[in-house]
């Protein structure tokens, strides 16, 4: 069975994020960018198949500019046999990139598609559900546990109510939510091995169809700031404070 | 025998573990400005060699702190045309102001000639050192950022390697799930080039006892913060300096203000650690400067980028171990090359990594690199300036006549002056009344140390062997609570050690998450029973172009 990954480079979770002051964004430069988390967990559950020797390839594939080679090259250090990378400089939004994942998962024929739930810079968490809509395949999102069952996959979703467990056929497209699992460390061989793998570049223009973005994105702000508390010292001037505020 | 954890070098020692062992031609420890001009000089030099850089920070430059104004003739040296495309921060000093501050004025002084900065570029060592390993990757060096150096690997007395950090550690030490053992790097020639007291370099100047013919090191404390101001108010290419307040006259130090393009400025303060009084806070200091009457109106209604702290060494000639041991070699601020008159140590390190470079090409040995660099421009020009920083202490105003002295005869008079320990200059509580500083309320960001410590995007995974060793934390409740009131609760810029009382009983806390590697603890504590060892790959600061 060939898995196909898809792996989006992103801000790192750590960083502080500072909106430009023109509003037109987020500010980028000297920011560290890392896989983003949810795309990792799904990496990881692809590799696991294939050390349980369930899946015999695993395809990473991303869509961004050149960077995004350093974040394929985290997916074949961790395991990956391959990488593609669709390449652009312009905003990629999930219509699009499933789109061009189409195309990618056409040329490749993979059984099983796994992906992050959502990327942890836009938050869309729709490229899974549209690209598995494109392919009219089943889809599965928010895997807290994958089981493959022959022709068919066991997906166990974390759902308001508690667990939910669907049955797909396969092929169909996954997405990771956070405790699927744990992904490892790379190691320092890996890393090096990684270099010498190969990695395919797509223009995003042969594989998307001259895809437009449909969104347009009008102003960045920052969220307001919290005034600071202040301190009382007895429980009438809390009540009071409270009044004067039409709280109570 | 069972695995267990060692303390000392924050590894699982287990008999059963096979370590994965990598052989290189050269191995070096830090992918510094002194690190990276080293491996990228050898690899030009040497195109067929195997040549790997291993990095604590999870990306080059993402622990690298500096003011910065450096001097760009290493460039030159290293690469052709590389001014058409320099790194992402990169302003050319225009104007340089030197001057004194009393807590409400400032006075202009004229420029030390060491100071003029004329030719000279702002940047920030964080874009330079990313730009660096850019280009080393270019020629095929391996860059291995995430991956700390614990130890030194040594066999028959000599250095042949080091052994990389332990992942998937918990909190006692024990392995998780994800648990990866550190493994063995080994080379021919292991270049130290870790930066101001680095851990594997203190580990081996310990071994070979590389000290034992120089004066003790000496350190300071470097605390910036980057920030983005209101329209019009920069004037990019400006490179502000002043002495005084909010240091007293016996501790050195200083701030600097350098304005960069796009409306940001650096700001930043440096404390020697070699200050006196238990009491006193280098992150107050700093955050004193910035309220100060001629700084606030600059950076009121601005925010915080980022921000960080990071010690340095200021020893220089005197101070400098020797730089060579069997299977090793010392570069960069691990040896200490910093100018503290020029207050630049970035050339210094660049050029200390080509004169190694061009050392290995030639030897392939580490055999004769002290008498190589002891021999080298740059050693002159730490030998010319060598009594100027120990000119301070005795105090602001003979340290500036001293240093007046020591320029106009170019450091010619033969004598050498002494430096003592930082850890020992600190008095106890009771050698030193409490001091009026004449310091104000402050309104401008950050709050206090947490609040900074927010800014330097510090992350370090909870569960994990804490990296901060104290040995003996009985010390701290008793003899130090006593006698120096817990000084690292002051020094520390990032709030790491907090003193709690719990049920009526004082005891230590060591919050390692907020540590930003600054490495002051390992300095100036009194006792010296705080190690500081490298935590878990990639943990740390990820700071933003400081």
């Amino acid at each position: 069975m060939k898995v196909l990954v898809c792996v989006k480079r992103v801000v790192d979770f750590n960083t502080r994020i500072q909106v430009k002051s023109d509003g037109t964004g987020v500010q980028l430069d000297g920011v560290k960018f890392s896989m983003n988390p949810f795309d990792e967990i799904a990496v990881e559950e692809a590799i696991r198949l294939k050390e349980a020797g369930i899946a015999s390839e695993v395809v990473a594939v991303s869509i961004g500019n050149d960077k995004s080679q350093d974040t394929l090259r985290s997916a074949l250090a961790m395991g990956a046999d391959s990488a593609v990378l669709i390449n652009t400089d312009q905003e990629v939004q999930p219509l699009a990139a499933a789109k061009a994942l189409k195309t990618v998962v056409e040329q490749q024929q993979p059984q099983l598609v796994l992906m992050g739930k959502q990327a942890i810079d836009d938050d869309a968490n729709q490229t899974g559900q549209m690209l598995a809509a494109l392919l009219g395949w089943p889809q599965a999102t928010f895997a807290s546990e994958l089981v493959i069952d022959g022709e068919t996959a066991n997906v166990t979703r974390e759902v308001d109510a508690g667990l939910e467990t669907l049955n797909v056929d396969l092929p169909a497209v996954v997405t990771s939510d956070l405790r699927l699992n744990e992904p490892r460390y790379i190691k320092l061989p890996d890393i090096m091995k990684a270099k010498r793998k190969p990695l395919e570049a797509l223009a995003m223009a042969d594989v998307a169809g001259g895809e437009t973005a449909m969104v347009e994105t009008i102003k960045t702000s920052a969220p307001p700031q919290r005034q600071a508390g202040i301190k009382v010292d007895s429980t009438e001037a809390l009540l009071a404070e409270l009044k004067t505020r039409n709280l109570v | 025998m069972d695995a267990s954890f060692s303390q000392e070098t924050n590894e699982l020692e287990n008999p059963e573990v096979e370590r994965d062992e990598m052989a290189f031609d050269y191995l070096v420890v830090g992918a510094g400005p002194a690190g990276l001009a080293c491996a990228i000089r050898l690899k030009q030099k040497h195109p067929d060699a195997h040549i790997c850089v291993i990095e604590k920070a999870s990306q080059p430059g993402m622990h690298s702190l500096a003011g910065a104004v450096i001097e760009t003739a290493p460039l030159d040296e290293l690469f052709d045309g590389w001014v058409e495309s320099p790194p992402d921060v990169w302003v050319p000093v225009k104007e340089d102001e030197f001057s004194l501050l009393n807590a409400q004025g400032k006075t202009k002084l004229p420029l030390p000639p060491q100071a003029r900065n004329h030719g000279n570029v702002i940047t920030s060592v964080g874009a330079l050192v990313a730009w660096l390993a850019d280009k080393a990757e270019a020629l095929e060096i391996e860059i291995y950022p995430g991956f700390p150096a614990q130890k030194a690997l040594l066999e028959n007395g000599q250095v042949v390697g080091v052994q990389t950090g332990d992942m998937g550690l918990d909190k006692a030490g024990q392995a998780k799930d994800a648990y990866q053992p550190g493994m063995n790097l080994k080379a021919k020639v292991t270049i130290l080039a870790e930066g101001c007291r680095g851990s594997v370099s203190k580990q081996l100047i310990a071994h070979y006892a590389l000290d034992k013919n120089s004066q003790p090191q000496t350190y300071g404390i470097g605390l910036k913060e980057l920030w983005q101001l209101t329209e019009g108010r920069t004037n990019a290419g400006t490179v502000q300096h002043s002495i005084g307040w909010p240091l007293d006259q016996k501790t050195y130090g200083g701030s600097f203000l350098y304005h960069l393009e796009n409306n940001q400025v650096a700001v930043g303060f440096v404390v020697g650690l070699d200050y006196q009084d238990p009491r006193f806070s280098p992150f107050d200091a700093f955050q004193q400067f910035k309220n100060h009457p001629s700084v606030k109106p600059l950076l009121e209604g601005g925010e915080i980028i980022s921000s960080g702290a990071r010690a340095l060494v200021e020893g220089g000639w005197q101070s400098l171990p020797k730089l060579e041991m069997p299977g090793a070699i010392l570069i960069g601020d691990a040896a200490g090359t910093l100018n503290v008159p020029k207050i630049k140590g970035i050339h210094t390190a660049m050029w200390s990594g080509i004169y190694a470079a061009d050392h290995l090409a030639q030897h392939e040995s580490s055999d004769g690199w002290d008498q190589t660099f002891r021999q080298s421009p740059v050693a002159k020009e730490l030998h010319q300036v060598r009594n100027i920083r120990p000119g301070f202490q005795k105090g602001l105003w003979r340290g500036l006549i001293n240093a007046a002295w020591q320029t106009i005869t170019r450091g010619l008079w033969p004598g050498t002056m002494a430096h003592h320990a930082d850890h020992s200059a600190l008095k106890k509580l009771a050698e030193m009344t409490e001091q009026d500083r004449q310091w104000h309320e402050t309104t401008l960001a950050p709050r206090d140390r947490l609040a900074s410590v927010y800014f330097a995007a510090t992350e370090h995974d909870e569960d994990q062997p804490v990296h901060l060793q104290v040995a003996d934390t009985d010390i701290c409740t008793s003899k130090c609570a006593q006698e120096y009131g817990n000084p690292c609760t002051k020094f520390c810029p990032a709030n790491v050690y907090e003193m709690v009382e719990e049920d009526g009983e004082k005891r230590l806390q060591i919050n390692a998450a907020n540590c930003v590697h600054c490495k002051t603890c390992d300095i100036k504590d009194p006792y010296q029973i705080i190690n500081w060892v490298p935590p878990e790959g990639g943990s740390g600061p990820n700071y933003r172009n400081l």
